[in-house]
Order: structure tokens, then C-alpha cells, then sequence
């Protein structure tokens, strides 16, 4: 097991250093950044000022190690735009972000798990073809359209929730159902799937054998088992949805990281979307290892004898 | 021990029929694509200002030329939504054309070849996985300029993953059949086992994928035209339709309803057809 | 007193299309073994599923008469049944190696069953388990209280199942070709621990197997099934000295038994495979493989009786 994480702590180095170069070469696309990072307004001489501050004159191999350099000791630079170091805008913006993210998931799991078990229980039944339309309608949401019918519907004629912003926990619900939607058809098919499964497995029938009750034998028994490859998923797929909140932040206007690449994108700020990039890469495979961990702690299989 | 399932009836007569209103709506979104410009009513650039935001047939006060109504900019809405419906079905296919042959070529050689080969295709995966789509290909079409080839080369790049994971364990699967065996005795070349026994075997399983493919892409394509970095105005991408008429949305709700629903429909279809064809090849699409 | 289980005329069915159990009638004694022997797809597993009423989803029970300790099984709610499974009737099955949940120590899956049907502390049921473990054979039990079912072999499996349907001190134990999965020398030691076990314990037993060398060690009756019917059953000693039905004569020719067979002189088989019987199937089904049959054995077969523990399905005479 030790072993197995001690490689899976190598791949997820070697996936951000792949990111890095890749993000570098993609900010590098543009062509000459100093024209576009002094504004269409600037001389010759202002070009070459800004190139000069900000070291676009050096080689790229130098420009790239030295931001892989900086970038491993958590100095990921400093934007152009707004003047401060990239770490503390994403460390500023990053908890919007994350309680979006985790709002999504914990609707998504309170939709996709009982969801999931009841179309399982009652397999091949109107109830199963109601719950796998659900994940089918769920797959083909258009998210920012779900997020403005939202809007129109719960917000102005129900005035039930905000429309926008991230003043209380109730402006997170809406964007938080938007984002769940993602992940509830892939959550929900799993549980289905795991708990028909299970409750055809032999120690269901032991568990029956033993005169169990019925939430005994669906819950403890079943469940703890079918969940295994459900709490694995969930942690990607709540990767997933950080990668993704991009859209989700930009229509309620929650100011979460997302929402500061999609700016920096508009004013050519690179420094902030390599790292951006790079951020949410690396919390994806932080996530995939965590989701290694949770499944060793659910199935005492992968613990070894 | 002898327990046999019951298999149950009416199953099969839902899946026919919801595969059939799948293979429909897809019918119907492919004449519109074809021959977007024969079916349309009106230009679908032409703006004239003098008709702007008619509601649509089932309201009051609609004019009976424009039958969906008019945009912000006096726009037909039908022509566009009939335009738009050629672009998300152009960039879908071409986005899965692109990421199919990267990802069957990777997952195919990777499956095929094993050891090493099949290490740098799983660490390709992963990587792959790890960087988040719509942020990315907003920074290239943001950097670069938006144009169609330049999004559907990025989405092409991107979505890769899940043909390559189900090429890759196909293959595998079916590099260890009696008839691949066979093949390798009788003296066949590598190219000729690929070409001639691995890849006609996984065919319909990748037929699947595409459609989940085609689905995501034009999803994707949508939210990035929303955001304002897809495809270029005044192309009516049902996305940008969205985000056009997002400043009329709370007083005249259907300038947005009318192309998400259309993006939906479209969608749900593809979907309906792909589940369809799994269950009708016995495929499998799961990593 | 009645008897600790009678199950007379017991029907099951899936979907409608296959009968698996038609008409079969078993009782067990209290403190006896009754070994209900036959091949693969008799229908052996079926009745015992359906006395626990574990039956798979869509396969249909009815019986005339289907009572443990006299009291009606038929019309029992599902919570009523629960209540005696794992209590006062328990089984074990076949698979030792998957009928354990591999998510929960085998302490856990244990002291679960004494908590569910009598009122107890964890400590106690804890120590019950411990004890239960050390009186099936398997020693260190603190230890294994504390392991998972995958840390554990076939063997020490299977024990534990033991174990734990012996938790709640069941009357009746019903035993799904308990040894079928394991190594030889394993399903000799399983054997002689379930035997032990009865007749300490006292414990009415239901053993289902297709060995009848099991058979001869272990039971006190015998009943043989073919395609869903018991075609003969008696007494274990009278049924190997005296069978009256050709498919039990045929099933004890596959036997060796020292001293009775010569060497080098052929074991009997049986050809042909028990067939598949939809309903409104007639006559005798063992008809197509069987030497004496003729044309009337396609019409209702008599129950005959050889003495007064001893009953067989054929129209041959006694």
C-alpha cells in the first residue's frame, strides 16, 4: 500500500511538471506578450520596457525554468494586473471556489445515493426508468443555461434564493445545484449499478440468512460495498467541478477562482492562468490520490492481510 | 445452486423507443445541419431593428413571419436556430473526428503494445485528465483569437481521454482472443492484426464513445461561445445566442429558453441514440 | 409434538415458465440429520432457499403445509421470517470464500446477529462469539474476532459461518453443501465438526448434498431428489440396504464402496442430464433415463410405501 502510494506520489509529480510546461508553452502561443501586456497605445519604447521588468527578453528555456524554479518553492509570480503575487490572489479567491465545489458535491451525493439505491432495489421497474431518465436529463444540461433558468425561476418570480454574488450560504445553493447536475448522473449510475451488485452477492444472502432488517441489510451491508467505487469517483468528479466552476462563477458572478482566470484571460494576465491551470491541476491529482486513500480505508482488501 | 433471473418484458420495448426518439432528433438536427441554409426563412445575419424581440407564436402580439420571434437585434430566431443547430453539429462531429484518432491511436497502441509504451499511455491519460477543459481552451482561444478551426483543434485536443481509455482496454481485451492468437501463428504482420482483427472488433464500441463525444462537445462548445470565447458573432452558436439574449432574459424568458432547450433536446438525443447503441453492441463506455 | 420442520407439497417456480420444486415434502425431526441428496439443478438448494424463504426475486413458493415447531411459514410477513432466520433456524451455504461481507470483521458480522434477536451487551455478545469460535475449531479466536473475512482461508470460513449460525442457539440448521468448496481434507474435518455439533447440540439439521458418501456418515434419514420431486426417502440405513426407486439404485451404483465392488469392474453411471420441467408436466420425469420405464410411466405416479418409514415415487411395485 505504501509502495502503491509512493508511485502514485511520483506520477501526480511528474502530471504537474508535464502541466507546467504545457501551460508555459500555452501562454507562450500569443506571440510577442509585451505588445500585448503595454496596450495598444504604447511606443516601441514602452514595449520594450515592459519586456525588460518583466524578463520576456530572457531565452524561453530560461524564462521556463525560472518560473519551474520559482513555481516548486510556491512563488508562482506576480500578476501584471493587479500588481500582487499570483499565490495570494488564487489563496484569496480559492475558498469560494472550493465551497462551491464541495456545495456541488454534497448535493450531488444527497441527489445520486438515494437516487442510486432506489432504482437498485426496484431494478427493471417504472421507479429504475425514472431514475436513468434523471441521470440522462442531468447529462444533457447545459449547465449555464440551468444556472439562468435558475435564476429567472427560483430568483425573480419565486424570490426564493439570490440571484448572484457570495454574500450567504444561500447565494452557494443555486450555483450549487448548477454544478451538481454534472455530477449527478455519473454518481448516480454508479451507486445503481454497485448496489444491484451487491444485493445479488452471496453475503447479502447471508446477511437475509441471518434474520437482519431490511435498512440493516440495504445500508450497513450493501451499501458499505457499493459505495467503495462512489466515494472514489465522487472525489474526482469533484475535481471535475473545480475545473468546471469556471462557467458556474462567471454566471452568478461568484468571485472564486474561476471567475479570476476568466479575467485574466480577458486582460492577458498569463502569469495568473498558467498557475491557475497548474493549481487546479495538481488538486486534481491530490483528489485522485485521496480517492486511493478513502478506498483503502473502505475496503479492507487493499489494506493487504 | 440453480437461481435464474427474471428478465423482465417491457424493458426492452422503453429502450427501442427511447432509442428511436433519439435516432429521430438526431435525424432531424442532421437535415437542419445539411441543408441549414434551403431551411431557412429568413437571413439569419440580417438585423432589422424595427422588429426587435417579437415573441414567439405561442405569445401574444407575435408577428406570423417570425415563428420562434426575433432577436435583441431584430434577428429571425428560427433561421438562427436553425444556423445554430449546423454549427454545434459541425464543431461536434469534427471535435470527435479530431480527438478520435489521437485517442484510438493512443489507446489502441497502448492496449496493443503493453510495457512501457502502455505506462506513457496511462501517465498521458492522467495528465490529460488533470487539466481542466473549459479553462484551458478558453486561454488558447482567449490568447489566440477566436475561429472555428483554432476551437475545434483545442477541443480536439482536449477530449481525447475516454477513446483512448476504451480503445486501450478493448484492445487489450481483444489482443488475448483465440483468433488474435490464431492470427499471430499464421504469420500476420502487426499492421495486418490491427487493421484486420483488433480494430474491426472494437468498432462498436468506439461508435458509442463518439456519441457521448459528439454530445460533450457541443456542451462544450456552448458554454465556452457563452462565455464569449467559442465561436465568433455574428455565427448564431446556440451558446452565444444564450449569452446575447442573457440581458433580455428577465423580461422576455424565452430568448434564452428557446436555444437551451434546442441545445438540450439536441443533446438528450445524441444520448438516447448512444445508449441505444451500447445496449444494442453490448458495449462497454466505462473507464 | 410436531415436528421441528414439516414441508409438505412445496412448489416453486420462476416466473412461471420453470418449476424447480414440484410437490416435494421433507421433515425434519428434532435432533435428527436429514440429508436431501441429488444432482446439480435438482432442486435441493431451491426447497432449502425457500424454507428460509430467501428465494431470489420473481421465483414464486406455495406449499400446503410449511411449518417450523408447528407454526405456519406460508403466512408469515416478512419481518415475522426475519425474526426467526438467524435465531431459532439458521443456514450456512455453499461458498464460504463470498458469503461473508468483506467490508466488516468477522466479530462484527458475528455479534450483529445476537444483537438483532435477543436482548445483550456487545462485551456479551463478544464473548459468546469468542466462545462459538473456540468450540468450531479455530484457535486464537480473540485474534480472528478482530480480522477481515479475506485474511482468513476456505476452511476458516466456513467455520465462522458455523459459528455464526450457531449464535442465537437455532433448533434447526439448514446446510447448503456446506463442503462442496473446500479442499478434501478440509471438507472431512467441516463434516465431522457439523456432526460433533448436531449431536451435542441437539440440533435439527438439513443437510443438502449431492456426496452420498457424506450421506452414509452423517444421516439419520435420507431423501433423494430428481427434477424437483423427492422420489424416495427413508431412513439412511434402509435406503442404502433396500432402494426401491431406479434413480436411487442408479445414484448408489456410482458409489464405491470397499468390498462390495470389485476392482477394475466399471462404476455405474447414470446417462443423460435432469431435465428441465415447465408446468403442466405429467408422469414420471426420470422416465426418459430410466431402464424399466414404459408407456405408463407418462401418467400420475403412485406414492408407494416399502414400510412405514420408508416411501417411493414409481409405478414399479414395493
Amino acid at each position: 500500500m505504501l509502495q502503491f502510494l509512493v508511485r502514485r506520489l511520483i506520477v501526480a509529480i511528474l502530471v504537474a511538471a508535464t502541466v507546467m510546461t504545457l501551460a508555459f508553452i500555452l501562454t507562450r502561443l500569443s506571440g510577442d506578450l509585451a505588445i500585448s501586456i503595454a496596450g495598444p497605445n504604447a511606443t516601441q519604447a514602452d514595449v520594450e520596457a515592459v519586456r525588460k521588468a518583466y524578463g520576456l527578453d530572457r531565452p524561453l528555456t530560461v524564462q521556463f525554468f525560472d518560473w519551474v524554479g520559482r513555481a516548486a518553492t510556491g512563488d508562482l509570480g506576480e500578476s501584471y494586473f493587479f500588481k500582487t503575487k499570483v499565490s495570494t490572489l488564487i489563496g484569496e479567491r480559492m475558498p469560494i471556489t472550493i465551497t462551491l465545489g464541495l456545495t456541488g458535491l454534497v448535493i450531488a451525493l444527497l441527489v445520486s445515493l438515494p437516487l442510486g439505491i432506489l432504482a437498485a432495489v426496484r431494478e427493471n421497474t417504472a421507479l429504475d426508468r425514472v431514475v436513468q431518465m434523471v441521470a440522462l436529463v442531468g447529462q444533457a444540461m447545459p449547465s449555464f443555461w440551468l444556472g439562468l433558468i435558475l435564476m429567472i425561476t427560483l430568483g425573480l418570480q419565486l424570490g426564493w434564493l439570490p440571484i448572484s454574488g457570495t454574500g450567504s450560504w444561500q447565494h452557494f445553493v443555486m450555483p450549487g445545484i448548477v454544478l451538481a447536475f454534472s455530477a449527478i448522473p455519473a454518481l448516480t449510475r454508479l451507486t445503481r449499478a454497485g448496489m444491484i451488485q451487491a444485493m445479488g452477492s452471496d453475503y447479502i444472502r447471508t446477511a437475509r440468512a441471518k434474520g437482519l432488517s431490511r435498512a440493516s441489510i440495504l445500508l450497513k451491508h450493501a451499501l458499505r460495498n457499493a459505495a467503495i467505487p462512489v466515494v472514489a469517483i465522487a472525489a474526482v468528479q469533484l475535481g471535475f467541478m473545480l475545473g468546471g466552476s469556471i462557467v458556474i462563477e462567471q454566471v452568478f458572478a461568484l468571485h472564486g477562482v474561476g471567475f479570476l482566470a476568466w479575467e485574466s484571460i480577458g486582460k492577458n494576465d498569463f502569469p495568473v492562468v498558467q498557475s491557475v491551470v497548474l493549481v487546479l491541476a495538481v488538486i486534481y491529482v491530490a483528489l485522485t490520490m485521496l480517492a486511493d486513500l478513502m478506498n483503502a480505508v473502505l475496503d479492507p482488501r487493499l489494506r493487504g492481510p | 445452486m440453480t437461481v435464474m433471473s427474471v428478465t423482465a418484458g417491457p424493458k426492452r420495448g422503453w429502450k427501442s423507443i427511447s432509442t428511436w426518439i433519439g435516432a429521430v432528433i438526431v435525424g432531424i438536427a442532421m437535415i437542419c445541419a445539411v441543408f441549414a441554409p434551403l431551411l431557412v426563412p429568413h437571413d439569419p445575419f440580417a438585423q432589422d431593428l424595427s422588429k426587435r424581440l417579437l415573441p414567439p407564436f405561442w405569445m401574444a402580439g407575435t408577428n406570423p413571419d417570425y415563428l420562434l420571434g426575433t432577436d435583441q437585434l431584430g434577428r429571425d430566431y428560427l433561421s438562427r436556430l436553425i444556423w445554430g443547430c449546423r454549427i454545434s453539429m459541425l464543431i461536434g462531429v469534427t471535435v470527435t473526428v479530431v480527438s478520435a484518432l489521437i485517442g484510438i491511436t493512443i489507446g489502441v497502441l497502448g492496449g496493443f503494445l503493453g510495457g512501457r509504451v502502455d505506462d506513457a499511455v496511462l501517465f498521458a491519460i492522467t495528465t490529460r485528465l488533470s487539466i481542466p477543459v473549459v479553462l484551458v481552451s478558453l486561454a488558447v482561444v482567449g490568447l489566440l483569437g477566436s475561429s472555428m478551426t483554432l476551437l475545434v483543434l483545442t477541443l480536439g485536443l482536449l477530449l481525447w481521454d475516454r477513446f483512448a481509455v476504451v480503445a486501450r482496454s478493448t484492445t487489450m481485451q481483444v489482443r488475448n482472443l483465440d483468433f488474435v492468437a490464431a492470427a499471430w501463428c499464421a504469420g500476420c504482420s502487426r499492421f495486418r492484426i490491427l487493421a484486420g482483427e483488433v480494430l474491426p472488433n472494437i468498432a462498436s464500441h468506439l461508435v458509442v464513445v463518439a456519441t457521448l463525444e459528439i454530445a460533450l462537445a457541443i456542451l462544450l462548445e456552448a458554454a465556452l461561445s457563452f462565455l464569449g470565447l467559442g465561436v465568433p458573432p455574428p455565427l448564431p452558436s446556440w451558446g452565444l445566442m444564450i449569452a446575447e439574449a442573457k440581458d433580455y432574459m428577465f423580461f422576455s424568458p424565452w430568448v434564452i429558453v428557446i436555444p437551451g432547450v434546442a441545445l438540450f433536446v439536441l443533446v438528450m438525443g445524441i444520448n438516447l441514440l448512444g445508449d441505444g447503441l451500447r445496449d444494442l453492441f453490448g458495449a462497454r463506455t466505462d473507464p | 409434538m410436531s415436528a421441528l420442520l414439516e414441508v409438505d407439497q412445496l412448489e416453486v417456480n420462476f416466473g412461471g415458465r420453470v418449476s424447480a420444486v414440484r410437490g416435494a415434502s421433507v421433515t425434519v425431526e428434532r435432533g435428527e440429520t436429514h440429508c436431501l441428496v441429488g444432482e446439480s439443478g435438482c432442486g435441493k438448494s431451491v426447497t432449502a432457499l425457500a424454507v428460509m424463504n430467501l428465494l431470489a426475486r420473481g421465483a414464486r413458493r406455495s406449499a400446503k403445509r410449511l411449518a417450523f415447531e408447528g407454526q405456519d411459514l406460508t403466512g408469515l410477513s416478512d419481518s415475522g421470517m426475519a425474526h426467526l432466520r438467524g435465531n431459532a433456524m439458521a443456514m450456512i451455504f455453499q461458498e464460504p470464500m463470498t458469503s461473508l461481507n468483506p467490508a466488516y470483521t468477522v466479530g462484527s458480522q458475528m455479534t450483529e446477529v445476537l444483537r438483532r434477536h435477543k436482548k445483550t451487551t456487545q462485551r456479551a455478545a463478544t464473548d459468546r462469539a469468542a466462545d462459538l469460535l473456540a468450540r468450531v475449531g479455530i484457535t486464537a479466536p480473540g485474534l480472528r474476532l478482530g480480522q477481515f473475512p479475506h485474511q482468513l482461508s476456505g476452511g476458516l470460513r466456513q467455520r465462522v459461518m458455523i459459528a455464526m449460525a450457531l449464535m442465537c442457539d437455532p433448533k434447526l440448521l439448514i446446510a447448503d453443501e456446506p463442503t462442496t468448496a473446500l479442499d478434501v481434507t478440509v471438507q472431512a474435518q467441516i463434516l465431522r465438526l457439523l456432526a460433533g455439533l448436531q449431536r451435542d447440540l441437539g440440533l435439527g439439521m438439513l443437510l443438502i448434498t449431492h456426496d452420498l458418501g457424506i450421506v452414509a456418515r452423517v444421516a439419520h434419514r435420507v431423501s433423494v431428489m430428481y427434477a424437483g420431486e423427492v422420489v424416495e426417502s427413508a431412513p439412511t440405513a434402509e435406503l442404502f440396504a433396500n432402494p426401491k426407486h431406479p434413480y436411487t439404485r442408479g445414484l448408489l451404483r456410482c458409489v464405491p464402496v470397499p468390498g462390495k465392488i470389485k476392482r477394475d469392474e466399471p462404476l455405474g453411471s447414470i446417462p443423460g442430464t435432469v431435465p428441465r420441467i415447465g408446468p403442466g408436466f405429467e408422469g414420471c420425469a426420470f422416465r426418459d433415463r430410466c431402464d424399466f420405464a414404459d408407456v405408463t410411466c407418462a401418467h400420475a405416479i403412485p406414492r408407494h410405501a416399502a414400510s412405514v418409514a420408508h416411501d417411493f415415487l414409481c409405478r414399479l411395485p414395493a
